[in-house]
């Protein structure tokens, strides 16, 4: 279908309201490209370089879900959210899948009918401060100021946890991770607070990193995954199992180095050629081709890959894998298994 | 003889004036300390710019410009010797990130595209902006502008916008026939409905056969490539060229003697300028497309500019409403008394008079709405502040602030200042016409 | 001798709907109406079908649910446990306080650039015609970012004014602290105060002593406009003034002065605790560089409507005016700018409604207005879309038209009588 689209969309309904009632799937196949929900920039997670190619953790999983199923892990639009427009731009169809560092709560799933697909970062929210206040927990900011990034539920724990504690503070929203950053810095608030990854991320960019203390406590879970509209399961499955790919991938040591040579012809380990496509049909059970995890883990390596690349200890975002190791290393990966 | 004379008998040789009244002296005099108050203001007004350069300056001049990474911005000002927060520019991030906050994510081989759409803007405005400049044949290139310009900037086949321009040749085809045979009234409605007809069900069939046989296809280019400065001219753009004949009719149902039409049109008007630009965004961001019927799908940025467009129309209809006021009550009497209808009369006499006198008023919506562009970034368009984000989310440009800010402000004041500029020329010279 | 006949009695046909001018108007406008009607219905329907698909019900339930996120600036009692709606009032009087606020500034900063712009001191005029033109050419969300970020950047942190080798130090005797949190000024304080008193079912409580102080400054500036016109009367009547300004005074500031003795008025002052000052006012620096911002970017169009406004009035006046032997300033102050208000006027309206409409960039520096808290946070927190954004609308609606309505009443006023 090549039709100009600026004079297409004004060509309205009656051709628009056909594909609808397709599955996901379907329309991503028949389009060409998957639409993936991403945030507006934020390090190590998501940001356009200078050629416009988008780059990082969460655009990693889109260009994985792409690839699973297109077969080509460049066939993705990127469209940029914020903390407001996220859900009504999955909700309304623009986008197929949301990879925008996500809470996964009762409220979204239930509520606003969004189907989380699985975690791809186990976090919680955290707070920094500078080291030279010499403040060691969270429970001695009474009065402090606080910048907080809106749109997210960062606001809502926040205020749980003072109120708890009985402690008064004064809230700086900022929309931005870029602004709240520069305002911390400027010392125009006492503490930075969101998710402890965010605040690694933005700490390891500071010119002095060492001045800066991440708070030992930590005062919610966040559970961060992509999510998907309710209703459509087909389309559900696939992200879910392309995420699950790129765990288990990890786990049975395929990596985007070794996997052209491991899906050649089916090996000794049954899991793995189930995953690789070289044994059984779970590609077809997915609606998908057989070399679908192949493709995915190919686009940009496995979960660990995908970490290590983005946001690992070697970059400049520094995160240890802490929580989000394999199940086999102590962290909370462990995926259903593949059969 | 020895006259006393107390009569001069020659002229005296004209004195020099005093040398406090001529030259740099006397100018300073008259124009900066002409008395206590003014040299005050004047002492004041020197030590403001002073200071501001004082600070400004050393911070501009900074060797950045090959920088990678803030970091490296930081390496070189730190080998120069000078150290500490505002201790120079880091101009790298401009060097490195110009082209995508011109261009946003645009495909660079058709660069061109853009960029020849935005000369023809000018070739096409020529008629009105450089009236007695232009040779008439070039309102052919300001009527199918419309039509090239989507075309040059979304690609796709060259049938999709001949097919629309169709539509108006058919509109125009049934308006004859039926005018011949019922009258004008049914020729405009059927010609409407006929044309509606074609866009609706036929064109996209049409375009799409045509290009089955010939396929005279540009790449297309989604709307969600676009960005940067021009993403905030596109929209500014094609709202502000929709929202002219929004913009008339409106203006003409507000001045009309038919109350419903009248009252509908106040309120549409009012109420756009009663909430502000960023709600009516949200709308587009959150809301267009439950109003939709179920399926429909625009994409975000034909989201925006539909409501942009209708956002500035209601200003459009003001500005024209205040051309309509502005012109004497006999040129509508004359076009009543040589027996033209309300139409004809719009069409021949007022309209062109009107429209002639709203040009600078049109011309500074325009700007209004250009730099009201920037708004898009709040509901996560990346135009040049929204591009400034995601630059600024990037680990190497993490930290930049002024450089990206003074740039982008740099580039909508070189575009508003001529603008403006422009507008008061015209301004004048109409003025003189007028009068 | 001519008969007047009676014109032939038409019967109504229905191709007159059409035809005849008499009832085509009704023609039209029956089918704009029903044209209008029909689209109304058109989007209700599709609303409610979209609505239903995505299984969420319109209603306003939410608003009485507790919204759960906290607010800094309140002008009301708000904790994060009150409901939406209250998040939702808190916001509208941080929109109310900034559009004041800055339309005052940008009035007076306006008025005196535009009278500076048409300056005979060469280098005055010509700052203030970039000062226009750079304010006017660059859009408004960037003066928001830029000035926030300048207050940020330069402005010293509290931290700066502790410790022996302090960097920075409060102005004016200690009582005044200015950091790039926020502006800390004194507060003032009753230490025999009247309390407050709860209105509308204890909603909101309000200051008794703020209401006393307003009733008596109210009935000072009375009895002293009475003086004066007793003063007037005299003058009338004898030709001779009779010297008055002490008494005038004296009315406003004497029953003050005993007032605020009898609250036991004193000044809080600002004092650094812990983190942050405390004590004392705080004006915090997203409502500062708001209000900067705005002022400075709306006074610059209001200078080009009183530059335009005193061109606008006849050269005549400023001539008749000094042949009367009037002083330069008073010519401007006495006879040019009375006049000039007439063109001022309307457009300085719109620029108001502007300055109200561009507060919602708020979100920006995050100013928590109607736009932060109800089309912001509880946005966010419950995904009524269509609810909060129809609601925020019908708000500013709802202050445009108020502005627009009391505006144009003090045009009508001012306008010039022609008989």
């Amino acid at each position: 279908m090549k039709k100009s689209v600026f004079l297409g969309a004004l060509t309205v309904a009656g051709i628009a309201a056909g594909g609808a009632s397709a599955g996901t799937l379907d329309d991503v196949v028949a389009r060409g490209t998957l639409n993936c929900g991403v945030t507006t920039g934020l390090v190590g997670f998501a940001a356009p370089d200078a050629n416009g190619v988008w780059d990082g953790f969460d655009v990693g999983i889109c260009r994985a879900v792409a690839a699973a199923v297109l077969g080509d892990s460049q066939a993705v639009e990127f469209i940029p959210t914020t903390g407001k427009t996220r859900f009504t731009a999955l909700a309304s169809g623009e986008i197929d899948m949301l990879a925008r560092n996500t809470t996964w709560t009762f409220s979204r799933d239930v509520d606003l009918k969004f189907e989380f697909v699985g975690v791809n970062y186990y976090d919680g929210q955290g707070f920094m401060v500078p080291a030279e206040l010499g403040v060691t927990s969270a429970k001695d900011l009474d009065g402090a100021t606080v910048c907080i990034q809106t749109g997210t539920t960062t606001e809502l724990n926040l205020a749980d946890f003072f109120r708890a504690n009985g402690i008064s503070y004064e809230p700086v929203p900022i929309e931005t991770n870029a602004e709240a950053q520069q305002q911390y810095l400027a010392g125009a608030c006492d503490v930075y607070t969101t998710d402890a990854s965010g605040l690694a991320a933005t700490r390891a960019t500071f010119e002095d990193p060492g001045a800066h203390v991440v708070l030992p406590e930590i005062i919610s879970k966040e559970p961060l995954g992509p999510l998907v509209r309710h209703g459509d399961n087909e389309w559900g499955d696939v992200v879910r199992w392309t995420l699950n790919a790129l765990i288990s991938a990890e786990e049975l040591g395929v990596t985007s180095a070794n996997i052209g040579e491991m899906s050649m012809e089916a090996g000794n380990n049954p899991e793995i050629n189930r995953l690789l496509g070289t044994e059984g049909n779970l590609g077809e059970m997915l609606g998908l081709s057989a070399d679908w995890a192949k493709n995915a883990i190919a686009a940009g390596g496995n979960y660990g890959e995908l970490f290590e690349g983005n946001i690992g200890e070697n970059t400049p975002v520094g995160l240890s894998r802490g929580l989000n190791a394999q199940w086999t290393d102590g962290g909370l990966l462990y995926t259903p298994p593949f059969r | 003889m020895n006259e006393v004379s107390f009569v001069r008998t020659e002229m005296l040789e004209q004195e020099a004036p005093p040398a406090s009244t001529v030259g740099v002296i006397g100018w300073l005099r008259a124009n900066l300390f002409s008395n206590a108050l003014n040299s005050v203001l004047t002492i004041i007004a020197l030590f403001s710019v002073f200071s501001l350069l004082y600070g400004f300056l050393p911070w501009a001049y900074s060797p950045t410009w090959a920088a990678a990474s803030l970091s490296e911005c930081r390496d070189i000002l730190h080998s120069l010797g000078r150290e500490g927060h505002f201790s120079g520019a880091c101009w790298g991030v401009v060097r490195d990130r110009w082209v995508q906050l011109l261009f946003g994510f645009y495909p660079s081989e058709h660069y061109w595209r853009p960029v020849l759409a935005f000369f023809l803007t000018f070739a096409a405005l020529a008629p009105v902006l450089f009236a007695e400049k232009t040779p008439a044949k070039m309102i052919w290139v300001s009527v199918l502008y419309p039509f090239v310009m989507p075309w040059l900037l979304w690609g796709g086949t060259v049938w999709t916008p001949v097919v629309a321009l169709l539509g108006f040749v058919v509109g125009i085809y049934v308006y004859r026939t039926v005018t011949a045979a019922m009258g004008s009234l049914f020729g405009l409605i059927a010609a409407v409905v006929a044309a509606a007809i074609w866009w609706l069900f036929i064109a996209s069939s049409v375009s799409s056969g045509l290009a089955g046989i010939l396929e005279l296809a540009m790449e297309p280019v989604s709307s969600r490539q676009f960005g940067g400065l021009m993403l905030s001219l596109t929209i500014g753009i094609v709202a502000i060229g929709f929202s002219l004949p929004l913009g008339i009719v409106l203006a003409l149902g507000r001045q009309s003697d038919l109350l419903i039409v009248k009252a509908l049109c106040v309120g549409f008007i009012e109420f756009i300028r009663g909430v502000p630009l960023i709600t009516l965004l949200f709308v587009a961001s959150t809301l267009l497309n439950i109003f939709m019927p179920p399926g429909t799908n625009f994409d975000i940025i034909m989201r925006v500019i539909i409501m942009a467009t209708l956002f500035s129309s209601a200003y459009m209809a003001e500005v024209i409403r205040g051309g309509l006021a502005a012109l004497p009550k006999g040129q509508y009497e004359g076009g009543d008394s040589l027996g033209l209808n309300y139409w004809q009369a719009q069409r021949l006499i007022i309209m062109p008079q009107a429209l002639k006198i709203s040009i600078p008023g049109i011309v500074s919506n325009f700007i209004g709405l250009f730099k009201d562009t920037t708004l898009v970034s709040v509901i996560g368009l990346l135009d040049p502040l929204g591009l400034s984000t995601a630059i600024r989310a990037n680990a190497e440009w993490n930290g930049v602030v002024w450089e990206l800010y003074g740039f982008i402000a740099l580039l909508f004041f070189v575009f508003c200042f001529s603008m403006a500029r422009y507008s008061m020329y015209l301004e004048r010279k109409l003025q003189t016409g007028h009068k | 001798m001519t008969t007047l006949t009676e014109p032939p009695k038409e019967t109504f046909r229905l191709s007159m709907l059409i035809y005849d001018t008499r009832y085509r108007s009704l023609t039209i406008q029956v089918v704009a109406l029903i044209g209008f009607l029909v689209l109304i219905g058109w989007l209700i329907n599709n609303t409610m079908t979209n609505l239903e698909t995505l299984g969420k019900e319109p209603n306003f339930r939410f608003l009485w649910e507790p919204a759960g996120y906290d607010i800094n600036q309140r002008l009301l009692d708000y904790t994060s446990q009150s409901p939406h709606i209250r998040a939702a009032v808190i916001g509208v009087l941080n929109t109310l306080v900034i559009a004041v606020m800055g339309c005052i500034t940008a009035t007076i900063i306006g008025v005196i650039v535009g009278v500076l712009r048409l300056s005979k001191n060469w280098i005055v005029s010509r700052l203030m015609a970039v000062y226009v033109e750079t304010f006017r050419n660059v859009p408004v969300l960037l003066w928001i970012v830029f000035t926030m970020a300048i207050l940020i950047e330069t402005l010293p942190a509290p931290r700066a004014f502790r410790g022996d080798n302090a960097t920075a130090s409060m102005l004016l005797d200690n009582s005044v602290a200015i950091t790039n949190r926020g502006v800390y000024i004194p507060e003032p304080l009753f230490s025999r105060g009247l309390g407050d008193i709860p209105v509308f079912w204890g909603t909101f409580e309000i200051s008794l002593d703020l209401m006393a102080v307003i009733a008596v400054l109210i009935a000072g500036f009375y009895a002293s406009k009475r003086i004066r016109m007793r003063a007037d009367s005299i003058q009338e009547a004898t030709g001779e003034r009779p010297t008055v300004w002490y008494q005038r005074i004296a009315a406003v500031v004497v029953p003050l002065g005993v007032l605020l003795y009898a609250l036991g008025f004193y000044l809080g002052y600002p004092e650094l605790k812990g983190f942050n000052f405390t004590g004392g006012t705080y004006l915090r620096n997203s409502l500062i560089a708001l209000w900067l911002a705005l002022s400075l970017y709306t006074a610059a169009f209001i200078a080009e409507i009183v530059r335009a406004g005193i061109l606008a009035v006849s050269h005549g006046q400023t001539e008749a005016a000094a042949a009367l032997g009037i002083r330069p300033n008073r010519i401007m102050r006495l006879v040019v700018l009375p006049q000039a208000m007439r063109v001022i006027i309307p457009p300085l309206i719109s620029n108001y409604l502007n300055l109200t409409k561009n507060s919602s960039l708020a979100i920006a520096v995050g100013y928590m207005d109607i736009t932060g808290t109800l089309m912001g946070i509880t946005l966010n927190q419950t995904g009524r879309e269509l609810e909060t954004v129809l609601l925020g609308m019908l708000i500013y609606l709802t202050i445009s038209l108020s502005i627009s309505t009391v505006m144009n009443w003090y045009n009508n006023r001012l306008k010039l009588v022609e008989r």
